[in-house]
């Protein structure tokens, strides 16, 4: 199930998935790769899919057709070991999801010491770091109701490092948050594509997907119906994505 | 018939007090182990587990405790199995009070916002790590309210296990009424010592309700 994959394979892979939530069809044969250290920002309107086909790459949604290969992991079949697959992957959502009867600290040590066994002394400095990574250092013993939205976004980023995953997904992570506290955590993201971080986002910024996305998919009624470098955002070539481009404020 | 109500006579009331609050215990602890079973057993992955778990607790919540008495004390003497008042009124509430806690703390496991759970699978953990580590500590603090507020029920129910001669507060005011047969003043006095017992705990109940208002922002998803 599990092989090694060399490195010309993809990072992540989605061949000709479909899925259905009922007689809705929300992915009708999408199909994108994401190589190591790629970024790749996926656009489109709200329902166009987007966020469902993030989701099938960590299994939070079962698909029901197609391949989807993420670290070697056959995500598609049923005995996919899922707590492999999620050692490999972090997802951060727009809603954060920080633990709230935990400490920040105890937030991002909390997987490494129960899943990979890390001892709690090297756990520690583990979250000092990743906290450092996003300019929290000094939010280690605080609530996540202590913390602003940006914070505990920036927070949550961190606690998913902790577990040095492969590949992050980004769930339209700036979402819930207003123009500042979106620049603070976007700055971060920034560093960690900067870092060489495999990354896959879910984004409605289209100035910031222009500026740090490698590739762009652009969703439409469940199809991948344009994909290309950021460039596409400036020239797009199907009428669908121009429109889209065209409602969407431009800022770089 | 005979005599007043001397010293004694409250001495044996008090007593059936204290079994009233030892059975209580007894129950609240016997169903808060079976009621915790029942409660993980009613969200199991497995559907026959689920399902086992919803039909025990319909049966138990559509048939009366007092009913449940006498099948726990008659019924199992009627096969053979000579109990005694005390273990059948235990074994009774017992099974009364696993099925009722089972689906508060049910609800309460369910109510903390399916994103935790999310989080927690995203990274990496076990289900029973994402139990005990995300999920029940997040559920106890919304559940200890309504449990206390149960408690309550429990305390006056247990009063019900008088019918299989278990000698508990409303046992011995019976005992006691039966040889003074002043019915007004002993009742008034198991009625005042029930609600000495039971209003603290409702009181605290609604502390902890007020409190838990206060914090509620803690629990929200963000």
């Amino acid at each position: 199930m599990q092989q090694n994959p060399s490195p010309s394979e993809p990072i992540v892979s989605l061949r000709d998935v479909k899925k259905s939530f009922g007689p809705l069809l929300v992915l009708d044969g999408v199909s994108f790769a994401v190589q190591r250290g790629e970024v790749l920002a996926l656009i489109g309107r709200s329902g166009s899919g987007k966020s469902t086909a993030l989701r099938c790459i960590d299994r939070f949604e079962k698909v029901d057709g197609g391949e989807i290969v993420v670290c070697g992991h056959r995500v598609d079949r049923p005995d996919v070991n899922l707590r492999a697959l999620r050692q490999d992957v972090g997802i951060v959502f727009q809603s954060y999801n920080l633990f709230p009867h935990l400490t920040i600290e105890q937030n991002i040590t909390l997987a490494p010491c129960a899943v990979k066994g890390v001892a709690t002394a090297q756990a520690k400095d583990l979250a000092r770091k990743v906290l450092a990574q996003v300019g929290l250092e000094e939010k280690l013993h605080a609530y996540p109701e202590q913390l602003s939205g940006g914070q505990q976004q920036r927070a949550a980023i961190a606690r998913s490092l902790a577990m040095q995953p492969k590949v992050m997904l980004f769930d339209e992570v700036t979402s819930a948050l207003d123009p500042e506290l979106t620049a603070e955590v976007l700055r971060v993201i920034e560093q960690l594509a900067a870092d060489g971080m495999t990354m896959v986002m879910v984004t409605h910024e289209m100035g910031f997907a222009k500026g740090i996305a490698d590739r762009i998919v652009f969703m439409h009624r469940g199809k991948v119906h344009e994909t290309g470098p950021a460039s596409i955002l400036t020239s797009p070539t199907t009428p669908e994505l121009t429109q889209f481009v065209g409602t969407g404020n431009l800022k770089s | 018939m005979g005599g007043h109500l001397n010293i004694n006579h409250l001495m044996f009331l008090g007593q059936g007090a204290l079994w009233t609050v030892g059975l209580s215990v007894i129950a609240l602890i016997g169903g808060g182990i079976v009621g915790f079973v029942i409660a993980l057993a009613r969200i199991s992955p497995l559907k026959s587990v689920r399902i086992a778990s919803a039909v025990y607790v319909q049966l138990i919540q559509g048939t009366p405790l007092l009913v449940i008495l006498f099948l726990g004390y008659f019924g199992l003497a009627a096969i053979g199995l000579k109990v005694s008042p005390l273990a059948a009124a235990g074994a009774s509430l017992t099974l009364y009070v696993a099925a009722y806690l089972g689906e508060i703390w049910r609800g309460c496991i369910q109510s903390v916002p399916k994103p935790q759970w999310e989080a927690a699978e995203g990274l990496a953990l076990s289900r029973t790590q994402r139990m005990t580590k995300v999920i029940l500590p997040q559920a106890i603090r919304i559940a200890t309210p309504p449990t206390v507020g149960f408690m309550v029920q429990i305390i006056k129910n247990t009063s019900l296990a008088s019918v299989v001669g278990f000698v508990e507060l409303m046992r011995s005011g019976q005992i006691v009424n039966n040889s003074l047969f002043e019915p007004f003043a002993i009742y008034a006095i198991i009625a005042v010592t029930y609600f000495a017992m039971c209003y603290p705990l409702s009181l605290f109940s609604q502390k902890l309700e007020q409190r838990m208002g206060r914090g509620r922002s803690t629990l929200a998803p963000a």
